[in-house]
């Protein structure tokens, strides 16, 4: 489109640039999002550094090699990577008031989402049950803290993924669901790349090195 | 079906820049930049499950190949899923994303370094291994 501004061919003047005046109410209320992103970003990183520091702290306990399962966290990897996808196809949805798209996109990253807590549950069940709960040793401690607090984002972004879905099928596309909606999809984008970052560091190095 | 039924031509109405309805050409397009995104974040994926599994390569290369790749994965997410660009509304993202990398640098490099320095200089304790 620029391009054509340059060639001349076209001659339309999107407020993109400063320089035009105001930047649209979308882009500054996501970038006003990207910013708490961010700061969750980086309260991420204090437990990731907490857990970087604890991760050989087992007290005589189990390491990550005796307890990780590399199948379950494939799996979970597998549901957050096609709830990101899926959840573009909603955003993209919502912006060309697709309905098929969006409540398509939305339901499917709903599934996929509780698909990958049910697995997180099932395998912090499975630890404790086995006297590996987060009072065993410091290690435990900061593995449930971190990967616990991943999942209480999942579960947040859940609860939010529902209210968008009943947000958009009660009042339709108006401009400022559209502006939740891509706060919406900004998050749960996030948490994907939050999750390859536990993936990493938690579990292969856990189970590998 | 409601899918393209009230959809408006691009300059048919008044909208504000940045809000106007999305034409069958730009979601093909968005869908097929998610696609990409999601081919790539499998590939490296599935090259990090691989190869931490693998007895294939040098062990001690094997953590440094893990973050290179984790690294690699979370920039195709950036670009590709939030699509954090080069262009010039993105410019305060860019910045804002520089400013968090920093922090997470200082507070992820920064603790393991004191850490280790401290575990290093400690008096050497009668601990009972166990």
């Amino acid at each position: 489109m620029s391009e054509a501004a340059i060639l001349g061919g076209e001659a339309e003047a999107p407020a993109e640039t400063s320089a035009d005046g105001p930047a649209p109410k979308r882009i500054v209320v996501a970038y006003g999002f990207w910013i708490f992103l961010l700061s969750d970003i980086i309260m991420f990183s204090a437990f990731f550094a907490t857990y970087a520091v604890l991760s050989g702290e087992t007290a005589g306990g189990p390491s990550g090699r005796d307890l990780f399962d590399l199948h379950n966290v494939a799996i979970e990897t597998a549901c957050l990577l096609l709830s990101s996808f899926t959840c573009g196809l909603a955003a993209i949805g919502a912006r060309a008031h697709n309905g098929l798209m969006y409540y398509g996109g939305m339901a499917a990253t709903c599934v996929l989402g509780l698909g990958f807590l049910a697995i997180e549950i099932r395998e912090f069940v499975g630890l404790v049950a086995q006297g590996a709960g987060p009072t065993r040793s410091a290690f435990l401690s900061a593995f449930f803290t971190l990967v616990g607090c991943h999942g209480v984002h999942v579960t947040l972004g859940i609860l939010w993924l529902l209210t968008m879905i009943a947000q958009v099928f009660a009042k339709g596309y108006r401009a400022d669901i559209l502006r939740r909606v891509l706060c919406f999809a900004l998050f749960w984008h996030t948490l994907d790349i939050i999750w390859v970052a536990i993936f990493t560091v938690v579990y292969l190095f856990g189970a590998g090195a | 079906m409601s899918s393209m039924d009230d959809y408006q031509p691009l300059r048919g109405d008044d909208h504000a820049p940045g809000d106007e309805p999305v034409g069958r050409h730009e979601i093909a397009e968005g869908v097929v930049g998610y696609l990409v995104g999601l081919g790539l974040a499998i590939l490296l994926t599935a090259v990090s499950f691989f190869i931490a599994g693998t007895s294939l390569v040098w062990h001690p290369s094997i953590p440094i190949a893990l973050v290179v790749l984790a690294v690699a994965q979370i920039g195709v997410h950036l670009v590709f899923f939030l699509h954090i660009t080069t262009g010039p509304d993105n410019v305060n993202n860019i910045l804002a994303l520089a400013f968090g990398v920093l922090i997470v640098f200082l507070i992820i490099v920064g603790s393991l370094w004191i850490m280790y320095n401290l575990s290093q200089n400690m008096m050497p304790m009668a601990m009972p291994t166990g």
